[in-house]
């Protein structure tokens, strides 16, 4: 049984379509990260999930119910949290963290907790007083109150220093390990790439990719190489059969062909050509694609 | 500790600690029932004007807890999200809902035994009190008070809900035979004021307490409809975020 089973969903605000006939699974023990641009359809996915709305065509499952029918029953075992806020400015840390635990009654004990998102010297603290890393970590305290079976974590390291980054990315990476699906909304490509095992991409309210991390990634390897400005890439395209182009001052030739050999020929004519033509070759990289880059080719280039 | 306990206390933490609502919730009832008490500048039609102020001052008690603080905390909460991450816990809206009528009821009952022991201090004498009806009166202000809060809360932007049912209450406090009787007013607005609440529930609690009520009968049916059509209204209009 799959955690999270997502299939055709379709969300509409009057006559915009928000998410269009969607489909993905999240599972247990794993990090899913729900990726793409602000205003992609990830947030009203993932509340749809949450059992904020129902679906307007298609059908979502959490645990296998319902979460907008069966509420309380989801609710008692999935952890939340949200983008932003949820918690009124005068509330206290700890009062807030062990009214959750109690909420949820899974006998998650609110001094553990505390000290598990290393908010120890802020028990007494009030929201409005905490930095942006404490709050993001007294969220992700409330969703873990639950013991969770399924976690949806909005954006959890947005605004978050580094240090704030790496204390969240392990408590995530814990849950996974303990047996929690994990089901990730974030824009950022680098945060989904150290956290996530599946990857579902959104883009204008559609998917464009939902793989595995690491076969996405094998899926597209690149040559990545600096030259001079004047390099005639459509001239090295026809020498070496595959398209050049240029990202960020760089030169890049995307291929699917994962054969150590097919690469290392590769290398030897971009470098037998450039050589050829007098130009320069700098900053050679060869091996999989970067998220990023995964999603920039398949968007064509929005981020 | 149970989930209703444990959001009543979370319920309570917030009306404590919102200095400015228990100002309005106990303070200014306070004051005014002690001020115009003892300095007789009211048109009160009483020879002793707490007696006319204890009942109007017990309705403005009731508007002031279940409409102004209630429609205020509510208001910050949705705007807050608070109650947009409550409703992904298990607690659900019926308990929700009981554990703020639990805190209204709470911090009512507070009110109550503070305005009536300051009344009895000031020379209040209930005439053939029917404390029954009295609380009936109070339940039903309670429900109508309630729902206009809340529906304004539901609507409104946290700090446009603030400055609606502040302007609200004062208006109310103004026209709604709370330290004026109706028939000081002008016509018109003496009609107007006879069909909201507090005017109806100020007469029906003078009636209950000091059987003075003026138009009973009518006073009862208007606050009965806006114990039942202000809830509905809210419940229907209601936006959690």
């Amino acid at each position: 049984m799959s955690a999270v089973v997502v299939e055709n969903l379709t969300i509409r605000y009057g006559d915009f379509v928000a998410v269009d006939g969607v489909s993905f699974q999240a599972e247990f023990g794993e990090v899913t990260a729900i990726l793409g641009p602000n205003g992609a359809g990830k947030t009203s996915t993932i509340e749809t999930c949450e059992g904020y709305r129902a679906p307007t065509i298609g059908s979502v499952h959490v645990l296998e119910k319902n979460p907008f029918t069966e509420r309380t029953a989801v609710h008692s075992e999935v952890g939340v949290m949200l983008q932003e806020g949820g918690v009124y400015p005068s509330a206290r840390v700890f009062e807030t963290i062990a009214q959750y635990c109690a909420l949820y009654n899974r006998g998650v004990d609110p001094h553990a907790l505390l000290t598990a998102v290393d908010l120890e010297s802020k028990s007494s603290s009030t929201w409005r007083r905490l930095s942006g890393g404490e709050k993001q970590r007294m969220l992700l305290a409330l969703a873990l109150a639950a013991r969770p079976r399924v976690a949806f974590l909005d954006e959890p390291t947005s605004g978050v220093d580094i240090n704030g980054r790496d204390a969240i990315r392990h408590i995530i990476n814990d849950l996974a390990a303990n047996g929690t699906a994990v089901v990730l909304a974030t824009h950022e490509l680098d945060e989904a790439e150290r956290l996530a095992q599946r990857v579902v991409l959104f883009h204008q309210g559609k998917i464009v990719a939902n793989a595995p991390l690491a076969t996405m990634r094998s899926a597209q390897h690149e040559l990545r190489f600096s030259s001079a400005p004047t390099l005639n890439t459509q001239e090295l395209s026809a020498h070496i059969g595959l398209e050049v182009a240029i990202i960020q001052d760089h030169f890049v030739v995307r291929f699917e062909n994962t054969d150590s050999a097919f690469s290392s020929e590769l290398v030897q004519r971009v470098s037998t050509w450039l050589n050829n033509k007098n130009l320069p070759l700098n900053n050679l990289s060869i091996g999989a694609q970067r998220l990023e880059d995964i999603f920039r080719n398949l968007t064509g280039g929005t981020q | 500790m149970t989930a209703l306990t444990t959001q009543l206390q979370a319920e309570m933490n917030v009306v404590r600690r919102n200095g400015e609502q228990l100002l309005v919730t106990l303070g200014i009832p306070l004051l005014l029932l002690g001020f115009f008490s003892v300095v007789d500048v009211l048109p009160t039609n009483e020879k002793d004007p707490v007696n006319f102020l204890v009942p109007g001052i017990l309705a403005l008690a009731v508007m002031s807890t279940s409409m102004v603080s209630l429609g205020i905390a509510t208001g910050f909460e949705r705007n807050y999200l608070v109650l947009k991450r409550l409703a992904a816990t298990p607690l659900g809206t019926t308990r929700l809902i009981a554990a703020k009528t639990l805190s209204i009821a709470a911090v009512e009952a507070v009110q109550m035994i503070l305005l009536i022991s300051l009344g009895f201090l000031l020379g209040w004498s209930p005439q053939q009190a029917n404390w029954l009806l009295a609380l009936c009166a109070v339940v039903l202000g309670t429900f109508a008070f309630a729902g206009i809060g809340l529906f304004l809360a539901g609507n409104l932007r946290g700090e446009v809900n603030l400055a609606a049912t502040n302007g609200l209450y004062l208006i109310l406090l103004l026209i709604g035979g709370i330290v004026f009787p109706l028939d000081k007013l002008p016509g018109a607005l003496s009609a107007i004021s006879r069909c909201l609440p507090t005017a109806a529930l100020s007469d029906v609690l003078r009636d209950a307490l000091m059987s003075a009520g003026e138009h009973t009968t009518t006073s009862w049916i208007v606050l009965l409809v806006w114990a039942i059509a202000a809830p509905l209204l809210a419940a229907k209009t209601f936006k959690w975020n």
